[in-house]
């Protein structure tokens, strides 16, 4: 199967905006709803009391920002890579957003979920060590 | 309990838009031009396949759980136990975009989902 020219770089680079983008935009969604906090009952007033509140929030739309910014980048990795290529090799994002929601929130992340967020990163090493592509390309 | 709903809702509406997306995606064809109005071309030529539109449909119900979710847990376990999805990411790749999955794929998804139970057990 021929590649286009540059695949593996555009590939890298594309992965790399998701792994940035769709942490942050995690993070920043996590603040936003600790302000807005939880439902009580989960009764119909309260959803609506919790959606309101969540479509004033600053943080919230920038999170939505960050989820778009990586949602495109997403959609235009797939335009030339496998979906079970794609999906672990940005799951790289993991390991960043528990480094972010440490630093930047202060959450307490103990010792066994940086274990299990190392061994998700070890699945995606292995996950990053086959081809991008392995279906033909549509015919346009 | 609730949280179990939640996250259910997370991985399979999430998975399924992403596969619908995934499978519009392929439709539209590979990006060779990353001009800003190529880009937008690209995004209206995306915004006219079916599929695409189902994509967002389940990916809007999985992000308002997501959201639900993170107003009762901390994002640095909610976002990990989400990747739950690469098993069945990975299977409706096979199943509903036929693409072919080798052993060292399988290899690397499974110890993923290992990572995220580690992460499950870690919750207080």
């Amino acid at each position: 199967m021929k590649d286009s020219p540059g695949l593996h770089l555009k590939t890298y680079i594309s992965i790399l905006f998701i792994v940035l983008f769709a942490p942050l935009g995690n993070v920043l969604l996590s603040r936003g709803m600790k302000d807005v906090g939880s439902a009580r009952n989960w009764a119909p007033g309260d959803i609506l009391r919790i959606f309101s509140s969540i479509i004033s929030s600053g943080y919230i739309w920038l999170g939505i920002a960050c989820l778009l910014a990586f949602f495109v980048a997403y959609m235009l990795v797939l335009t030339w890579a496998d979906y079970s290529y794609v999906q672990p090799a940005s799951s790289f994002s993991y390991a960043v957003v528990a480094l972010l929601g440490y630093f930047l929130l202060g959450e307490t992340v103990p010792p066994l979920r940086w274990i299990g967020i190392f061994v998700i990163c070890v699945g995606v090493f292995i996950v990053g060590h086959t081809h991008p592509r392995t279906t033909e390309k549509v015919p346009t | 309990m609730i949280e179990f709903v939640f996250l259910f809702m997370i991985v399979a509406a999430g998975t399924g838009g992403e596969l619908c997306v995934s499978r519009a995606m392929k439709v539209v064809g590979e990006v060779h031009d990353f001009r800003p109005a190529a880009l937008i071309r690209f995004v209206f030529r995306a915004m006219r396949v079916g599929w695409m539109w189902i994509g967002i449909a389940m990916m809007t119900l999985a992000f308002f759980s997501l959201l639900a979710m993170l107003s009762i847990e901390n994002v640095s376990f909610v976002v990990p136990v989400t990747a739950l999805s690469y098993a069945g990411g990975a299977f409706g790749a096979v199943l509903f975009l036929h693409e072919r999955i080798s052993a060292q794929r399988w290899l690397g998804v499974f110890i993923v989902c290992v990572g995220v139970t580690l992460v499950w057990l870690s919750r207080r």
